[in-house]
């Protein structure tokens, strides 16, 4: 697992049910995707990535949950030991690639999360 | 113009003109395609002793192994191919089946080859995850493997004087009172001291140029290949055995039970498979190899696919569990007698056939070379070619 | 993960709204745009449909919809045209919807009609549909081209930043550059603005205004686009033409990106450089159709405007394969509005297909087929008027890699090209380009153009991964005898 880079809402990984992940503040502006579509989200869960806990939203996939806790990459590729997270986004690029409660190679852009998942990353 | 004209890039022409350049020849190697782009590009890379019963093909077999080993280390220096020699484990599913088998691996001895009678207890010492049950098998410490595309590429540039030609197709043959004097292509004439056939599964259409008969037919098999592997998939819900041994390649050698060796020799038109299963160096495992003659139909077929993938769990239960990704066929080069084309053809003076072995054409393929090349420059060849001349189809009809 | 679940198919009549058999009339993979509009038509006209899709929710790439889980109050805020996607669901009539089915293959059943092989859900259950007549609506996926850097954590396709804002509320990231060619590069960077990111600017390859000459011609779309231009304004979002990101930096991460004034071919000029820094880069160059199921069928292919591999179909939407009908993106990249008629046209052929009535009157109708032929000019036009520039190859290090999932890099296609391969399967065959999980999706355009190719028609068997045991299940059944 790589280090929470500039998209991570910062410090907000705990109590983790009572955080909306993605919901960061717009700046001057004050927007977010959130208040664009009026998103009123149900309580959230938590999966655990190698044992820190990640809110998720209800429907979020595992990819996406990630991405917004700052989390960018969950394994390194077998030659050159390069990082790789999300990529194309929609299950064609396999970059993306997670192990979910030890099921090996899943497209965490696909996967969607569930309640105590727990993701190791390589 | 170049002594020799080599008709065909793939495993074989290349190691013909690689030979052929050894001996001192000049040579222009011609592929209407590109280069390992018929059948060694749609292989496994098999460089076996193990499949061959003894008689002339497996004296070929023999001297051939030495010369891959030889081969691998002159190209170590320029990339190498993936030259592997992991060995062959053959296994056998019933104590029938086994005597068969040691009673076929002491023929091969005779001939010589190295193979090591492996009992039902020792079978989890070479292969860990191997399924239960097998009454035994034998190991076969030669048998090895290359990526053949990077062979036949490596060994058709390793010389100066060989000249490689791709996107040219020969479209006839130049004569002179009878005896062969060089190709026609699309891309004009190119006159040669010889003209060598290593057209593969397509050796009877070059054949056929020169008005003679090669009956050569394609022998289609798919290949399947795996998600790459780190080790043991960690979500082993098959119950296999080899869930508790650790960590360590899922296969180790090359493995596939005793009836693949039937199946080689078959002459069934219909669909035969057995799986040889193997792991690559990039990670990959490749489940080979079924058996159809159906022209050159690409079209995938499903159900030979899963037949692959039943025989291949069967071997390695683990399997089951680990995806497959990608498949492909390719045509052997198939004769009627399963021996290979290998000499000067008697009816054409200056015409040489260096093709049809079937699925063994990698492992065949540096003895191939050597022969044609001492041959042509009239040597004592290092083997009697007599078994795979050229014309030995007419007179079987006759 | 081995279970096989397989619907029983009929006797292999082709009758219409037998309720009772396990075959549908009409199978659809893909819920976007097209296949959605189809299976209204279908399924209206009293047809058994299901609409097969890999994703979680209906809408495909163009209409991806949040999770409920959100309970947004304004869901159509993140899409052009949300309206006609709720007519879209709401005129799907009985259509079984069939959703988190990854379909691998597709063949052709005994007794005609078609198998079509799924794996369901994260726990990849197979499952075999069977249908009479088979719709291929798989949409298409961005088309990336590699360069230094692009395979650092923060690079991600345009598509990926939409994926996430629109089916998971989360933004790609804080300061993004999006960067490419094609008209998608607006409603991305105005999407990510509106969310909240400060979006750094939009670097366009090609020329800024390459569109407009075809925009004026379609008052709607020049509409659109000045909507796009007004409101990257407002977020003071820098919109360029002739620039390209050719290199990403970062130590680990994304840190910045180099942004070049490049020449009508996408060469670089000496010294037009400047360094961004942003912590994402959305890049894309227009799509991809995919094609693995057409092809697995052998269905006939045709080139697009731009060289790429499109379905051939006719004007009714049937391919080369009797049965087998095409639309949207699969028949070549055109948009959401075109998928959509292209959708209604298919379902009234499949319909009067089903029926045994000629394909008169509807997909006759002269204002559909006028239509259609407008918005396909106008397709074609964009494909001209943003095509990929061959000075892309000037952007690569030998260390670049071109193959993301075998980490091949460019010096390696070279050394492939010098050993002898001459054409795009050859440096496959040699270097490993396109051999790995993604099976040359991400790098197949670049590697046929480094091989001087128009990329081929894919041949993909296994279009998903599939377990082996999955596989094995398949062996000996009855449906699988060989005829």
């Amino acid at each position: 697992m790589s280090g929470v880079g500039g998209s991570g809402p910062d410090g907000r990984v705990s109590g983790a049910s009572t955080v909306r992940n993605g919901d960061e503040g717009g700046g001057m502006s004050g927007a977010s995707p959130y208040r664009l579509v009026g998103a009123r989200p149900e309580p959230g869960f938590e999966v655990r990535v190698d044992g820190r806990p990640v809110p998720v939203v209800p429907g979020q996939t595992v990819g996406a949950a990630l991405h917004a806790a700052g989390i960018r990459t969950w394994r390194t590729t077998r030659f050159g030991d390069r990082r790789r997270g999300l990529f194309c986004g929609i299950g064609v690029c396999f970059d993306c690639l997670v192990t979910v409660n030890g099921v090996e190679n899943l497209r965490a852009c696909l996967t969607e999360a569930r309640p105590g998942d727990e993701v190791t990353t390589s | 113009m170049p002594d020799v004209v080599v008709i065909g890039a793939g495993m074989i022409g290349a190691a013909c003109a690689y030979y052929a350049a050894r001996e001192g020849l000049s040579v222009t190697l011609v592929d209407r395609g590109a280069v390992a782009a018929g059948t060694t590009g749609s292989g496994e890379g098999n460089i076996l002793v193990s499949d061959k019963e003894p008689g002339p093909e497996l004296d070929l077999a023999m001297l051939s192994c030495r010369l891959w080993t030889e081969l691998a280390s002159e190209a170590r220096e320029l990339g190498g191919f993936e030259y592997e020699p992991k060995g062959g484990l053959v296994v056998a599913e019933n104590d029938e089946v086994l005597r068969a088998l040691a009673e076929l691996a002491g023929h091969q001895e005779k001939s010589g080859v190295v193979t090591r009678a492996v009992a039902a207890d020792e079978l989890a010492d070479y292969e860990p995850h191997l399924a239960p049950g097998f009454a035994g098998g034998v190991f076969y410490p030669q048998d090895a493997q290359v990526q053949p595309m990077l062979a036949a590429a490596r060994l058709a540039r390793r010389r100066p004087s060989v000249t490689l030609r791709t996107g040219t197709e020969v479209t006839g043959l130049l004569t002179e009172r009878g005896r062969v004097t060089g190709v026609r292509t699309d891309a004009g004439d190119i006159p040669a001291g010889a003209v060598v056939n290593a057209g593969g599964t397509w050796g009877g259409e070059i054949a056929a140029l020169a008005g003679v008969d090669l009956p050569i037919m394609p022998r289609r098999g798919f290949i399947l290949v795996t998600e790459p592997l780190t080790g043991l998939p960690s979500h082993d819900a098959s119950g296999a055995p080899g869930s508790s041994v650790g960590s360590g390649p899922l296969v180790r050698h090359k493995v596939y039970t005793a009836a693949y060796v039937t199946n080689v020799a078959s002459d069934s038109a219909g669909l035969e498979t057995s799986a040889v299963v193997e792991a690559t160096q990039a990670g990959t495992v490749l489940i080979g190899a079924s058996r159809e003659r159906v022209g050159f139909d690409r079209t995938v077929s499903l159900p030979v696919l899963a037949r692959l993938a039943r025989q291949a769990v069967g071997l390695f239960p683990a399997l089951a569990d680990v995806r497959a990704i990608r498949a492909y066929c390719g045509f052997r080069p198939y004769c009627p007698d399963h021996l290979p084309v290998i000499g000067a053809d008697p009816r054409v003076p200056g015409l040489y056939h260096a093709c049809g072995h079937e699925g063994a054409g990698i492992g065949l393929a540096p003895v191939t070379g050597l022969l044609i090349a001492q041959l042509i420059t009239g040597a004592a060849p290092e083997l009697d070619p007599a078994p795979f001349r050229p014309d030995r189809f007419a007179e079987a009809a006759a | 993960m081995t279970a096989h679940d397989t619907p029983t198919p009929d006797a292999g009549g082709d009758g219409v709204g037998e309720r009772a058999v396990g075959r549908y009339d009409l199978v659809i993979v893909g819920a976007g745009p097209a296949g959605l509009a189809a299976a209204g038509v279908a399924a209206r006209a009293g047809l058994r449909v299901a609409v097969l899709d890999a994703g979680a929710r209906i809408g495909g790439q163009y209409f991806r919809q949040l999770p409920e889980g959100f309970r947004a109050a304004r869901p159509g805020a993140l899409h052009h045209g949300f309206s006609r996607f709720v007519r879209l669901r709401d005129a799907l009539g009985d259509a079984d919807i069939l959703l988190g089915h990854r379909v691998w293959a597709v063949e052709r059943g005994p007794g005609g009609g078609f198998a079509v092989h799924c794996l369901e859900g994260r726990e990849e259950r197979a499952r075999t549909v069977a249908a009479a007549r088979l719709l291929i609506a798989t949409g298409a996926h961005d088309r990336v081209l590699p360069f230094p850097g692009w395979d650092l954590p923060g690079v991600m396709t345009a598509g990926a930043a939409q994926a996430l804002l629109k089916g998971n509320l989360v933004m790609a990231g804080r300061r993004v550059v999006v960067a490419g060619t094609g008209p998608f590069l607006l409603p991305v960077a105005t999407s990510l603005a509106a969310a909240g990111a400060t979006v750094a600017g939009v670097f366009e390859a090609g020329g800024r205004f390459a569109l407009a000459p075809q925009a004026l011609a379609r008052p709607g779309k020049a509409a659109e686009a000045l909507a796009y231009g007004y409101r990257l304004a407002r977020h003071r979002v820098p919109y360029k033409g002739g620039r390209a990101v050719v290199a990403a930096h970062g130590d680990g991460e994304l840190t910045h990106v180099t942004v070049a004034k490049v020449d009508a071919d996408w060469r670089p000029y000496r010294g037009g450089q400047e360094t961004i820094e942003c912590d994402t880069l959305a890049v894309g160059y227009g799509f991809v159709p995919q094609l693995d199921l057409p092809a697995q069928l052998g269905c006939e292919t045709s080139r697009d405007a731009a060289g790429g591999p499109v379905a051939r179909v006719d004007r009714h939407m049937r391919t080369s394969v009797a049965g087998v009908y095409a639309a949207g993106e699969t028949t070549g990249v055109g948009g959401a509005d075109l998928a959509e008629l292209e959708g209604v046209i298919a379902g009234r052929a499949v319909v009067a297909d089903a029926l045994g009535t000629p394909v008169a009157g509807d997909p006759a109708d002269p204002r559909t087929e006028a239509r259609r032929r407008r918005l396909a000019g106008f397709a074609r036009a964009l494909l001209r008027a943003y095509p990929v520039g061959d000075g892309w190859t000037s952007w690569l290090h030998d260390d670049t890699l071109i193959c993301r999932c075998e980490e091949v890099p460019y010096g390696r296609v070279k050394e492939a090209r010098d050993l002898g391969a001459a054409d795009a399967r050859s440096i496959k065959l040699l270097a490993r380009p396109g051999m790995g999980w993604c099976q040359g999706r991400i790098c197949g355009e670049a590697v046929a153009r480094l091989a001087g190719e128009d990329p081929a028609p894919p041949r993909r068997p296994i279009a998903q991964p599939v377990s082996l045991g999955d596989l094995a299940a398949m062996d000996g059944r009855d449906e699988w005898k060989e005829t």
